[in-house]
């Protein structure tokens, strides 16, 4: 070899530097295919730069391609978790667009939908941030009760997790007719069940410590990186898209928007806690009023919509989802842009945990919810 | 050769003695040597498989779900081949890497385990080394184990690894002193160092029931540090999954990464043998005072069994935190260690001095 080394030796001091660690794109807390590069002093936490587009598949791209009724599976690839709330988004926009009025039928059960899916989004969400906190056994008490919910939704749709039932005008098959007596089946048990997740982590003092003050989110800041959802609550930044701008079934039932202005790690994960217990106590409202009627209105075989710009924003489980269309008339869309909760979610990352370790990078991390391919269309 | 179940220095006695009557006393020596080691070597094998498997299903337990239940009647034999599977794996040496440091580390980590086994008493006469500075003996081995953790994690060439190790490298050099002061405790209680004497104290009745508060206190801290000290969960920030991918341990493959998951388990093994040893009474059987007829049944059961009990007993209760609690940050150990359990340990020897000038124990 005739490469010769170069060493240096400072004999004067030793140099320190903060140094790099990729954090992913195969790591097991980033839950997915994220890359953060983490610039570390030692095991403080200085600097995080995500870096996105490694399971990039160019939904948006291919959405110009395909009609409307197709574009609605395509979204429930993005958010997986809720994939419910992104159909519902595509749906309501395309019928907004058309000027349809779906029937209350249709309205109530794509609420409890939503709902139940939030629900159960919730439920992984709190199973995964226990175990990004070293509590493994979290992730089965969840994981057990989310199962009640999938197995409603296969019964409902024959998907347990891309659900694909809304359509534009209204939902592709009328519920099961065991639908309500299990959702209701479910709610009763689940509300024994709820309790116990504060028994296991909320009350913990290893928990609490991990936690309280940890990862501060100004509501300056919340609302400058489009922080929404829960985690955006949480800075006292009022985004519930349900409360503000009320679609489907929402607008008839009471509920209340959940608010802390803290802004820390706890609080984002109390507001998830607090989020189900109103899912439960708007499902309870809605499971026992579903209205008779038609499932669906009448579309046309070939959806075009007017020309345009058009708007549809929802609630999904991460915060605020919306799907902007711009249409040239024809049966496809002119360009289609999703605006991903996670995605604004992910940014504000270094805002809240640069000055924290590395194990409060994974905490902070986990209190915002993420889900990969919602930030990486 | 007057095989008993309640005492093996007979045993081992007349073993000794038929050797020497057959061979010269460096063949009996190298001969006894072997018959130990293998003993040693097949218990930690097995016993280490075994406490994987409990492990295993007692987390299944704590998740309300069965375990491996496949291979074997209940998935006995799971673990088994889980280390065949490890054993027949490509031994990959990442790029880069000192070699040398590297493939000794797993060396380091086992041998520092065996001596520690060296010293636990099994039952009566059923233990190799007998010195008069067995709890000395004991901290001062196990702490070996750590130069292996930061060797591992030095030589891997990896970031992860190397936050784990120096981690690592914090934690157990602060919980050491824990682990030894709360031995220090017990010792004064006990008069000796040596293993036997202490065992043999707790004739009619274990150190934890006779140390009045300052034992419990002792054990508590004593179960603590020594779980901080295998680096078991909620302490098990040098393998930090969610944080370090595992820790210093990321770059071992096969036989090398067996090594360290056996060496968990047998040093898990270890601390709970001594929390048994100090604290609740060694091999002996559970005594009360006056209770004639109970003692005379608890003395039925062979010291063994009751030695397994104990320490099967303690390792469920090591397990059940690990399945419980979420794990700690690396400041926030260091603060249990140097503002709570260390004064509160030091008060705690006070305390003790003063139960033992006073002889309130007796």
């Amino acid at each position: 070899m005739s490469e010769t080394k170069e060493i240096i030796i400072s004999t004067d001091k030793i140099h320190t530097d903060q140094y790099l660690v990729n954090m992913g794109p195969q790591h097991p807390s980033t839950h997915g295919v994220l890359r953060l590069l983490v610039s570390l002093e030692g095991e403080v936490v200085h600097h995080i730069q995500p870096h996105v587009g490694y399971i990039h598949s160019g939904i948006e791209k291919m959405c110009e391609a395909i009609s409307y009724p197709q574009i609605i599976h395509l979204t429930d690839r993005m958010d997986y978790l809720s994939a419910h709330m992104n159909n519902e988004a595509v749906a309501l926009c395309v019928e907004n667009a058309l000027q349809v009025e779906v029937p209350d039928r249709v309205k109530y059960i794509r609420t409890i939908m939503d709902e139940l899916s939030r629900l159960a989004s919730h439920q992984l969400w709190w199973c995964v941030m226990g175990m990004d906190l070293g509590a493994l056994t979290t992730f089965f008490y969840g994981l057990r009760d989310r199962e009640h919910i999938l197995d409603i939704f296969e019964e409902t749709c024959g998907a347990r997790m891309t659900v694909n039932y809304n359509l534009p005008g209204g939902l592709m098959f009328d519920i099961h007719p065991n639908f309500q007596k299990r959702v209701k089946d479910f709610l009763k048990e689940f509300k024994t069940k709820l309790p116990e997740y504060d028994e296991l982590l909320t009350g913990n003092v290893i928990f609490r410590q991990r936690v309280d003050n940890i990862g501060h989110l100004t509501l300056e800041d919340a609302i400058a990186w489009g922080v929404t959802g829960p985690s955006g609550r949480g800075s006292g930044f009022s985004c519930d898209v349900r409360k503000h701008q009320p679609y489907s079934a929402y607008p008839m039932v009471q509920f209340e928007e959940k608010l802390d202005t803290k802004g820390d790690s706890f609080v984002r994960y109390r507001l998830r806690i607090e989020e189900m217990w109103e899912s439960i106590h708007i499902i309870e409202q809605l499971i026992d009023n579903i209205p008779e009627g038609d499932y669906a209105v009448k579309m046309k075989g070939v959806i075009k919509l007017p020309e345009g710009e058009f708007y549809q924003r929802v609630e999904s489980a991460r915060g605020e989802f919306g799907v902007y269309i711009v249409s040239d008339g024809k049966k496809n869309p002119y360009r289609v842009k999703f605006r991903s909760p996670g995605f604004s979610n992910l940014f504000a990352l270094n805002k809240m945990a640069a000055g924290h370790k590395i194990a409060d990078l994974v905490a902070i991390m986990s209190t915002l919810d993420l889900v990969i391919p919602d930030i990486d269309r | 050769m007057g095989f008993n179940i309640y005492d093996f220095t007979g045993m081992t006695h007349n073993m000794h003695v038929s050797f020497m009557e057959h061979m010269s006393p460096l063949m009996t020596t190298i001969v006894e040597w072997t018959i130990i080691g293998v003993c040693y070597l097949l218990f930690i094998a097995l016993f280490g498989l075994f406490l994987v498997y409990a492990e295993r299903k007692v987390c299944a337990m704590f998740q309300q779900r069965m375990g491996p239940m496949r291979v074997g009647y209940w998935g006995l034999l799971q673990t088994i081949a889980d280390f065949i599977k490890l054993l027949m794996k490509e031994l990959i040496t990442p790029k880069g890497v000192d070699k040398f440091l590297y493939n000794l580390a797993p060396f380091i980590i086992m041998i520092a385990t065996f001596m520690a086994m060296a010293v636990l008493p099994f039952a009566k006469g059923l233990q190799t080394l007998d010195f008069d500075i067995g709890v000395f003996y004991v901290t001062a081995v196990s702490s070996i184990g750590v130069i292996g953790i930061l060797i591992a994690g030095w030589s891997s060439n990896n970031k992860y690894s190397l936050i784990g190790a120096m981690r690592s490298g914090a934690q157990i050099l602060s919980y050491e002193l824990s682990v030894s002061l709360s031995l220090v405790t017990m010792i004064i209680l006990a008069g000796s160092m040596q293993l036997s004497v202490i065992v043999e104290g707790q004739r009619d009745a274990w150190f934890i029931f006779k140390g009045h508060v300052p034992a419990l206190i002792a054990f508590v801290i004593f179960l603590i540090a020594g779980t901080a000290e295998t680096n078991r969960g909620p302490f098990d920030l040098a393998e930090a999954e969610s944080e370090l991918t595992a820790g210093f341990h990321t770059e071992y493959s096969g036989i090398k990464f067996a090594f360290f998951f056996l060496a968990e388990y047998i040093n898990m093994f270890i601390v709970a043998a001594m929390a048994v040893t100090v604290f609740l009474g060694g091999w002996m059987p559970l005594h009360f005072g006056s209770l004639e007829s109970f003692n005379h049944v608890m003395d039925f059961i062979p010291p063994l069994v009751w030695f397994f009990l104990k320490v099967g007993g303690v390792i469920f209760l090591i397990m059940w935190f690990k399945w419980t609690f979420p794990r700690l940050r690396v400041d926030q150990i260091l603060t249990l260690e140097w503002k709570y359990l260390l004064p509160i340990n030091l008060v705690n020897i006070l305390l003790m001095s003063l139960v033992v000038l006073t002889k309130f124990h007796l």
